[in-house]
């Protein structure tokens, strides 16, 4: 793996190892991370990432209040693409509670999931670019990006932090017609795509810059927990949404891409083709999409789970009583039980581990977040490199250190 | 599904064809400058859409009185806690109102919550979105403060009218 290395004797040189810190106020390096470098001239001895910069208790706070209340906590985790997080946690107390979705929810949320991940591949394909030096792609993507938060805005009321998720449901329904502006934002993203796939695919700086940079074996990225793309980059066929589909992934036509070399330059073109991936994904999913059903379930044992319609409040007294249970006792956990579940989040294996306390407060909430275990993977990359190549292996990687933290 | 590495041509590798596509592609640009993307905030606004979740603010009911009933769910499940309402009783018919009802909007994550489970559709999530200031105990609103806020009409911090939509 090693790039070049000094040969000190032959040359007669007197060099001694030099510790640097890179970050926490780093531009390139995509949040609060400090990676401790020791550099042999140029090249990286060893690199160590130190964490915990932006931690928050995340995990704590959640277990101190309802489950419901703990929903727009998630949104600051991956905060690139806060509604998968929103979505993940629902999925996961809805699972901890067995609960039912409908059909219409369930539509809209692998909608919702497929845009947040476009949204996040597109920061990502941005700020890769804006680190190795391609600035003009950052605008091409980021315009991209600006449309789908515009569909968020719409959809939730905020473009950023949506805590659009619900337990057994979405905050609110769709306005008329928002299908169709979807679609023609799909569009829009699929020339983004290909423009900056015309700028950066056969640009020869841009292969220069990434491939053979920060490269790992699908043994060593197995190892070393690496999930999603990755992982995917480095040979390994894995997609929860294909392993353990959830939302009906099954149901999709959709294809895994898997590099081969498992450097920058593959997660660079797998990443790319994930986003072709998804919008075939939405645009499947819209066809299925029918305005007319229902968002939440009428079935009456379902009702203790999600606050009743705002306009029977106002007018019934039964419902009325009902939004004061639901919103204080909320759905009510087993005692003692236990779930895992995960999604693939944009980042890789997001997973929830609840343990139900009797009450609507989780007794133990833990979160798998892809980010802080594909962090763990930069030393194996980077040693042995050169010090510009970790601003480029650090870029591919996609870490959000609100999610590392937490 | 693998994903394939293109193979460089000679002419490719040259560096040149990498500058010329990358000229043309910004030049391609220049006619479609007339669709902009950014504004000019802010002396121009974007267009809020209805459910915009700015600061919460409360309403007023037609008595001319605040609508809240002082039932205390917005502060039980405001998820930073960052509402407090100390509440009294009153002679009017709803026999209850909040003697004290601040927010903390340096606490408030703009969630929405209040907004949802308020039965009496008192507290609103209004499209007042620019609220810095330089002491944070300024930023803890009292009853007042957040009843001005909420007859203000919308889309105005501090203004008279409407922005005009951005073109
Ligand atoms: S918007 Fe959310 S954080 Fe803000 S006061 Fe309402 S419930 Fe609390
Ligand atoms: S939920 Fe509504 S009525 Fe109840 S205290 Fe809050 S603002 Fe007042």
């Amino acid at each position: 793996m090693n790039r070049t290395t000094v040969d000190r004797e032959r040359l007669g040189l007197n060099t001694e190892l030099v510790t640097v810190n890179m970050g926490p106020q780093h531009p390139a390096t995509h949040g609060v991370l400090r990676i401790v470098l020791t550099l042999d001239g140029e090249v990286v001895v060893s690199a160590r990432p130190d964490v915990g910069y932006l931690h928050r208790g995340i995990e704590k706070i959640c277990e101190t209040m309802t489950l419901h209340q703990a929903i727009p906590y998630t949104d600051r985790m991956d905060y690139l693409a806060p509604v998968v997080n929103n979505l993940g946690l629902a999925m996961a107390v809805e699972k901890l509670v067995d609960f039912q979705i409908t059909e219409k929810c369930r539509v809209m949320r692998v909608v919702c999931m497929e845009l947040g991940r476009l949204s996040s591949h597109l920061l990502w394909l941005a700020t890769a670019g804006l680190d190795i030096g391609a600035g003009t792609v950052y605008f091409y993507a980021f315009t991209g990006r600006e449309r789908i938060m515009d569909l968020f805005e719409r959809m939730s009321g905020a473009r950023f932090t949506v805590s659009y998720g619900r337990i057994g449901g979405l905050a609110r329904d769709w306005e008329a017609g928002i299908e169709r502006d979807i679609l023609k934002v799909m569009d829009l993203t699929k020339d983004a795509i290909s423009e900056v796939d015309k700028l950066l695919t056969r640009n020869k700086i841009w292969c220069d810059r990434n491939q053979n940079v920060g490269p790992i074996s699908a043994e060593d990225a197995i190892d070393l927990g690496l999930s999603g793309p990755n992982l995917r980059a480095a040979g390994v066929e894995w997609d929860i949404r294909k392993a353990y589909p959830y939302l009906g992934y099954d149901r999709y036509d959709f294809e895994i891409p898997v590099g081969e070399h498992g450097d920058c330059y593959d997660r660079y073109l797998v990443r790319m083709e994930e986003m072709r991936q998804s919008i075939r994904i939405v645009e499947q999913a819209l066809k299925e999409y029918d305005p007319s059903g229902p968002l939440f379930p009428t079935d009456p044992a379902s009702q203790k789970v999600f606050l009743p319609r705002k306009d029977r409040v106002l007018t019934k007294m039964e419902e009325l009583i009902h939004q004061f249970i639901v919103a204080t006792e909320g759905p009510k956990t087993e005692r003692g039980k236990e779930i895992y579940f995960s999604i693939e989040a944009t980042k890789g294996e997001l997973g929830f581990y609840l343990v139900g306390s009797g009450t609507n407060v989780a007794h133990r909430c833990h979160f798998r977040s892809p980010c802080f275990v594909n962090l763990q993977a930069l030393p194996v990359m980077v040693e042995g490199q050169m010090v510009a190549d970790v601003v480029a292996t650090v870029a591919s990687l996609d870490p959000v250190l609100g999610e590392v933290d937490r | 599904m693998k994903v394939t590495r293109p193979k460089l041509s000679w002419w490719e590798r040259t560096y040149f064809p990498a500058i010329l596509k990358g000229l043309a592609i910004t030049l391609s640009h220049i006619p479609k400058i007339k669709k902009r993307v950014t504004l000019e905030y802010p002396e121009v606004r974007w267009a809020l859409p209805p459910q915009y979740r700015g600061a919460p603010i409360l309403l007023t009911g037609l008595d001319g009185n605040e609508k809240c009933t002082s039932c205390k769910l917005c502060e039980f499940i405001c998820p930073p806690r960052a509402i407090r309402i100390v509440a009294e009783e009153t002679s009017l018919e709803k026999e209850k109102r909040p003697k004290e009802f601040d927010i903390d909007m340096g606490l408030c994550i703009f969630c929405g919550y209040c907004q949802e489970v308020c039965p009496v559709e008192a507290i609103w999530l209004k499209d007042e979105y620019e609220m810095a200031d330089y002491d944070r105990t300024n930023l803890i609103f009292n009853k007042e403060q957040l009843l001005a806020r909420g007859r203000k009409p919308p889309y105005l911090p501090g203004r008279e009218k409407p922005l005009e939509e951005p073109k």
